[in-house]
């Protein structure tokens, strides 16, 4: 697959005293990423483990929907959406909470995995810059994570909208109700914008923070990362019986109120949630964030030059 | 243009001298031996001149300063430093494409030659084999890539002198050409006495020996002397006086042949020897300045 790869013309030639022809950033960054994937393999594999999961226990449940179509007919069209919608919310929720789970663990382990398995020798002896090493770590959370859970959710909802039509139609049944009050294809755009921006771009100083305590702490990163917070947390509570910092922290967990509000319009199909997105883009807190991840990779860069095997 | 130029280099861990003003200047060309007792400071050294320790004084590597261009400068250096530092949960498949993905001078072809004669599967992962195989797969890769300095720090340690042994006679064999320049540093001495076209001792973050080994065999002699002659080959001021059976070593430095050589069989003494000597003589010459 990489043959391509030792077709690079100047190998013949040994320019004495230049510099060798540098090999593009874009294909770094691309093997720098591969090779994340080769070693943390639980960055796919767990939520297609929760998917295929969600899936068995859906294909048991599909009993009850032979139940609910047959009191479909009864219920009003709210209930009905709430009945046939709920399964595919929940894989939603299922995917994005694995996801951060392992977004979370990823960042906390990424820069300090190396420096544990002294394999950090072999990567410096490489022709690839610490600022390309952080970024592709700091990628897999921030944009590999929320894709890759968009295309599982994506599947899985179209295998279980698959799975239910054949059992409804085996059973003799008209699917057409499912497919209609489902919707989830409405969704779909905005359950993509909701992974890019709320996991990618809205979460991104926390998994920035722990990558760079990641690449500082001489053992247990994960608890450097979450005890300072947590101690800050706590002593405003006594000191002012304030909350804000707790708030700040919970609001980058949860996307915030506009987040929030973005994933509630895009499920009741709400007209208005088309301006949401840019409702969202124009929110002060998100490019205060990102400000704040540009400070964290940046110091996670430099810090990676003076680190070596812990 | 040297290869490797310092002046003044300097490195302190905390209260504690590593490098203590290094002088050195390796020319492109040859394979340097850097041979020095525990904490004398050759890992220090190394690793600042592969960049991965920040330093004090001048320090240029192929006409590049290694901390800040680091990522450049390993494009033209390779190196093996002195534990088994491959990542252990790759394989070594992986390792090839990886490598042969990042490298503008990898040339996997040749990698794939040198596995061709070793045991090593392409599926099989780093943490299933032998230290001597991994030992083996890095040699492969840093001996695909057509670096112009390539440096060693102990690459054979642990390994059996069967391994010992191979490790050096491709890397003679298939890599070196005198145009490339090798760097390498070990305990085992007497293995590399034969391949090393330089020798440099390091004591005390301080270069206390640099020469050609045509130097070393022009200047250093040793001689077996009868304990009659003891007192004649004293005269000469030898550097170094060791105790064997039916007599004594001892050893000078750039003294006349053929005086000696009325003394008993001269010959160039060996570079284990040469070193516990030269070490010595300089303690003692120390000593003798602080009183």
């Amino acid at each position: 697959m990489s043959s391509q790869s030792n077709a690079m013309p100047e190998s013949s030639l040994r320019p004495q005293g230049t510099a060798t022809t540098a090999i593009p950033a874009a294909r770094l960054m691309y093997w720098s990423v591969r090779r994340e994937l080769w070693e943390i393999r639980s960055i796919y594999v767990a939520p297609v483990a929760a998917a295929c999961l969600f899936l068995f226990g859906f294909s048991i449940s599909i009993l009850h929907l032979l139940v609910a179509k047959h009191a479909a007919p009864s219920l009003d069209l709210m209930q009905q959406r709430e009945l046939f919608g709920q399964p595919y919310e929940f894989i939603e929720d299922l995917i994005m909470g694995t996801t951060l789970l392992v977004g979370l663990f990823y960042s906390a382990d990424a820069l300090y995995g190396e420096r544990r398995d002294r394999s950090i020798l072999f990567w410096k002896s490489t022709p690839v810059s610490d600022l390309i090493t952080v970024l592709s770590k700091a990628s897999i959370p921030m944009v590999v994570l929320p894709l890759l859970a968009f295309a599982i959710t994506v599947l899985t909802q179209w295998i279980m909208l698959m799975i239910s039509s054949a059992v409804l139609l085996g059973s003799g049944h008209n699917a057409a109700i499912l497919w209609s009050r489902v919707g989830i294809f409405h969704r779909w755009p905005m359950l993509l914008f909701h992974f890019l921006c709320i996991h990618g771009l809205w979460q991104s100083p926390i998994y920035a923070w722990l990558l760079l305590v990641s690449g500082w702490a001489r053992r247990v990163p994960i608890l450097w990362a979450t005890l300072p917070p947590l101690t800050v947390g706590i002593t405003e509570k006594v000191a002012f019986n304030t909350t804000y910092f707790g708030t700040l922290i919970g609001n980058r967990f949860t996307g915030g109120s506009e987040g929030i509000a973005i994933m509630e319009r895009g499920r009741q199909m709400d007209p208005m949630m088309l301006f949401a997105p840019l409702h969202f883009l124009i929110n002060p807190g998100l490019w205060i964030g990102l400000a704040v991840t540009a400070a964290f990779l940046a110091a996670a860069v430099r810090l990676r030059r003076y680190r070596g095997p812990v | 243009m040297a290869c490797i130029e310092a002046r003044g280099l300097r490195k302190q861990f905390g209260t504690t001298v590593a490098l203590d003003g290094i002088e050195m200047r390796v020319e492109e060309g040859g394979i340097l031996g850097l041979i020095g007792p525990n904490g004398a400071g050759k890992t220090t050294a190394l690793n600042a001149i592969l960049g991965l320790l920040p330093y004090q004084g001048e320090l240029e590597v192929l006409g590049r300063d290694p901390w800040t261009e680091r990522d450049q400068l390993m494009r033209d250096v390779s190196f093996i430093a002195d534990i088994a530092v491959l990542p252990r949960w790759i394989r070594v498949c992986q390792l090839l494409d990886y490598v042969a993905g990042v490298h503008p001078r990898f040339d996997r072809a040749k990698a794939e030659g040198f596995l061709a004669k070793t045991a090593i599967g392409r599926t099989r992962k780093v943490r299933d084999l032998s230290k001597g195989m991994v030992a083996q797969l890095h040699l492969a890769l840093v001996m695909a890539i057509d670096a112009r300095l390539l440096v060693l720090d102990e690459p054979t340690l642990g390994l059996d002198i069967l391994f010992r042994k191979q490790f050096y006679d491709s890397l003679l064999n298939d890599f070196y050409d005198r145009t490339r320049t090798i760097v390498v540093t070990t305990h085992q001495v007497e293995e590399i006495q034969h391949v090393i076209t330089d020798l440099m001792f390091i004591n005390r973050g301080r270069v206390v020996l640099s020469y050609s080994m045509e130097e070393v065999e022009s200047r250093f002699l040793e001689v077996m002397v009868h304990p009659d002659k003891l007192d004649a080959a004293r005269a000469l001021k030898p550097i170094d006086e060791r105790q064997v059976i039916g007599g004594s070593i001892l050893m000078f430095d750039g003294v006349d042949r053929q005086q000696v050589a009325t003394l008993g069989d001269a010959r160039t003494p060996g570079i284990a020897d040469l070193f516990v000597a030269v070490i010595a003589h300089q303690d003692k010459q120390a000593q003798g300045a602080d009183k």
